[in-house]
């Protein structure tokens, strides 16, 4: 028995601050101490401290300790491991704890991980701690108990929706591919994450890969499909090791492969790794990524459910909607639609990055607000500089501004004005930017990741940027801002798929609430934010 | 030849796998560093796919490469949430140090500078990847003190 148990987060935010070099030290000292047969380390997916360096929790005295150093290691074992006091310096307060009034406190009470339920606690690493929290339950019910008619309908009936950014009904997406006759189905996982500012799908991966796996047998299960493929961003290198590891140790222990659970259910999985593009995130590209050509995009109908991998039914879920498979299942739909509001039931994490104070990773019921978000869980806007916008979704993702504050967030009330919850990723950005060199921020990474299939996205991303950067460049004049807005809506009608659509949804956004910031760059060429460098108005070459 | 015969390995590793492309590219590019024209046309004869296919694929991804690289491949992210939070600064003072512009590599053949799309690690930003490592938190000073130490590694053991 160890009489203290230490958690390391050894997700990617905490590699890239030194986390391997601290849990290496930490051996080494426990061991001088001679105390390594009474500590265990765990190492654990993201603790939800992202910006803090190397963050260890020790327990049971739950004691979070951040910015830990190797050098830092030492008093941590003669201070509190040794003597039981805390290091006061290294000791970290759980964010908005405090602050928040009670009415507030007890909305955030109703935060109950689904999705993140094991991320953070458990070693993702290890099968049997994952099965020590129910884990592979579910699917041995399912499979024994129920019919996959009725794994079906308990999902419909929690109403989860698709978790990708179009959040489509999972249930609904499901029957199209059972409802299709083929000797062969798939499963494919879309763990192809690349919208800027989400990270969602990486800490689900690397902290809680067991959840993915289960999710997916569970939908092989429910629509009759046998095999299946995990497609993970080639960059994400340890989700992809996780989910390996993952994968193999569900193999050895009869939960994935022939007669699982005793019954005649067979499913087994690949990986897949993509090789870089952004596109691949939209699911008739990564399926022709799978089958080895150029990631562009396929002509729909017909729908994956329909004709998907090699022409056969296909189900592409994105790793949060799989995340929240086994839970409804082993708690029951009524549990499940308990959170959230009436049209948008279940929790959503959400990414909190840009110009906040505690970035990182949350889940909270749907409906919660911006404000909430922002500066009860967040912790407000550092250096004492005001809110200028927020972008809700990745990049794609609409514009909220300070009257938005405090709308919920549902899919529903978002759709109202625009904007949408998309893959979940919160940027906040601080009254010293710039809105037109932000959005020229935004058209460079479109134009960038425009598979090039249509004209419209590849050769529009690219004149928006020249108009964009005639602006930021002091050349602009006021026909530039009417030509985007022209080319912009042209765009969203007629380009061939989601990311030409959506590329000017916060292009428009910028435009409707800023219009007098982007008049002035472009008539009278002035930044006051200084972001945008006008050396042609300042060399007298202007249009 | 001896790159053929590895070509020919590689390509029969996969013999297994439906649809292998990417991996065989991969596994090619990972022994030879890059995908130069006569390797795709080995690649070619022996997975018996098209040329212009093979060429597409390995144009398409930005994880292949065509032409020749530095020993490490700085990976800069300047998407918004790095880019609202000083990756500009960043980015100009890598420049400035390496000599170099995106997309090109230094003259001793140690770096190559490109773009990343986001690498999910936004609340450390901003970041940079070399190689497979991932940094983040970066300011000017930090980012050439990074590269500092692989330029040092670089020289030591060519």
């Amino acid at each position: 028995m160890y009489r203290i148990h230490i958690l390391i987060a050894m997700d990617s935010h905490a590699v890239a601050q030194g986390a391997r070099q601290v849990k290496d030290a930490l051996i080494r000292d426990l061991a001088l101490a001679g105390i390594s047969d009474e500590v265990k380390i765990v190492e654990t997916g993201s603790l939800g401290v992202s910006n803090k360096g190397v963050v260890l929790v020790v327990f049971p005295d739950d004691v979070y300790y951040v910015n830990v150093t190797t050098d830092d290691i030492p008093d941590i074992i003669s201070e509190h491991l040794l003597k039981g006091r805390l290091v006061e310096r290294l000791h970290f307060k759980r964010p908005g704890a405090e602050k928040i009034s009670e009415k507030k406190a007890e909305r955030l009470d109703k935060q109950v991980r689904v999705v993140l339920k094991n991320a953070g606690i458990i070693d993702p690493k290890s099968i049997e701690e994952y099965i020590a929290r129910d884990g592979y339950e579910a699917l041995g019910r399912a499979v024994t108990e129920m019919t996959p008619q009725q794994v079906r309908e308990e999902v419909k009936k929690s109403g989860l929706q698709g978790r990708g950014g179009a959040f489509f009904p999972a249930g609904m997406k499901w029957d199209f591919a059972a409802g299709t006759d083929a000797d062969q189905k798939y499963i494919i996982c879309n763990a192809d994450e690349g919208e800027p500012g989400t990270f969602k799908d990486r800490l689900i991966l690397e902290g809680d890969p067991h959840a993915i796996i289960e999710g997916m047998a569970l939908a092989g299960y429910a629509v009759g499909a046998t095999k299946g493929y995990v497609y993970i961003r080639g960059e994400y290198r340890m989700s992809i090791e996780h989910v390996q590891l993952a994968i193999d140790s569900a193999r050895a222990n009869g939960l994935l492969g022939q007669g699982i659970f005793g019954t005649g259910f067979n499913f087994d999985l690949e990986i897949r790794e993509g090789a870089g593009a952004y596109i691949c995130g939209e699911e008739t590209a990564l399926i022709e990524s799978i089958e080895g050509r150029r990631g562009e995009p396929r002509d729909k109908p017909p729908f994956p459910p329909v004709e998907g991998l090699w022409g056969k039914p296909t189900v592409v879920n994105n790793v949060e909607t799989l995340a929240n498979i086994a839970q409804i299942i082993l708690k029951g739909s009524e549990w499940y639609k308990g959170f959230g509001t009436e049209k948008s039931p279940g929790t959503k994490v959400f990414t909190m990055v840009g110009n906040i104070n505690n970035p990182g990773l949350i889940e909270v019921p749907m409906g919660i607000t911006l404000r909430e978000i922002i500066y009860d869980i967040g912790g407000g806007i550092p250096d004492g500089k005001g809110f200028l916008l927020a972008q809700m979704g990745g990049t794609t993702g609409g514009i909220l501004t300070e009257e938005h504050l405090d709308l919920p967030m549902t899919v529903e009330t978002l759709r109202d004005i625009g904007a949408g919850l998309g893959s979940g990723a919160l940027l906040v950005v601080d009254d010293s930017q710039c809105p037109v060199d932000l959005v020229k921020n935004f058209v460079e990474f479109f134009n960038h990741e425009s598979c090039g299939k249509c004209t419209l996205c590849r050769e529009g991303t690219g004149r928006l940027h020249e108009l964009l950067d005639r602006l930021t460049s002091g050349r602009g004049s006021e026909k530039d801002i009417n030509l985007i807005k022209v080319l912009s809506s042209t765009m969203m009608r007629g380009a061939f798929c989601g990311l030409g659509q959506a590329a000017p949804v916060p292009i428009l956004g910028c435009l409707r609430y800023f219009e007098d910031i982007f008049i002035q760059h472009a008539r009278d060429h002035v930044c006051t934010t200084n972001k945008c460098e006008m050396e042609a108005a300042r060399k007298g070459v202007a249009a | 030849m001896p790159e053929m015969n590895i070509i020919d390995e590689i390509v029969e590793n996969y013999n297994n796998v439906k649809t292998p492309l990417i991996y065989i590219l991969k596994d090619v590019q990972k022994e030879f560093g890059y995908l130069s024209e006569s390797i795709l046309t080995r690649v070619a004869k022996k997975t018996k796919i098209p040329m212009r296919n093979i060429y597409g694929v390995a144009t398409f991804y930005s994880l292949f490469t065509t032409k020749e690289k530095g020993k490490y491949i700085i990976r800069c992210c300047n998407n918004a949430p790095c880019h609202v939070n000083g990756s500009k600064e960043v980015l100009d003072k890598i420049k400035e140090y390496l000599g170099v512009d995106f997309g090109e590599t230094t003259a001793d053949k140690i770096f190559t500078l490109e773009f990343t799309s986001c690498l999910g690690i936004c609340a450390v930003a901003p970041v940079m990847m070399v190689n497979d490592d991932v940094y983040g938190n970066l300011t000017p000073e930090k980012a050439v003190a990074i590269l500092k130490d692989y330029k040092m590694k670089g020289t030591s053991n060519v």
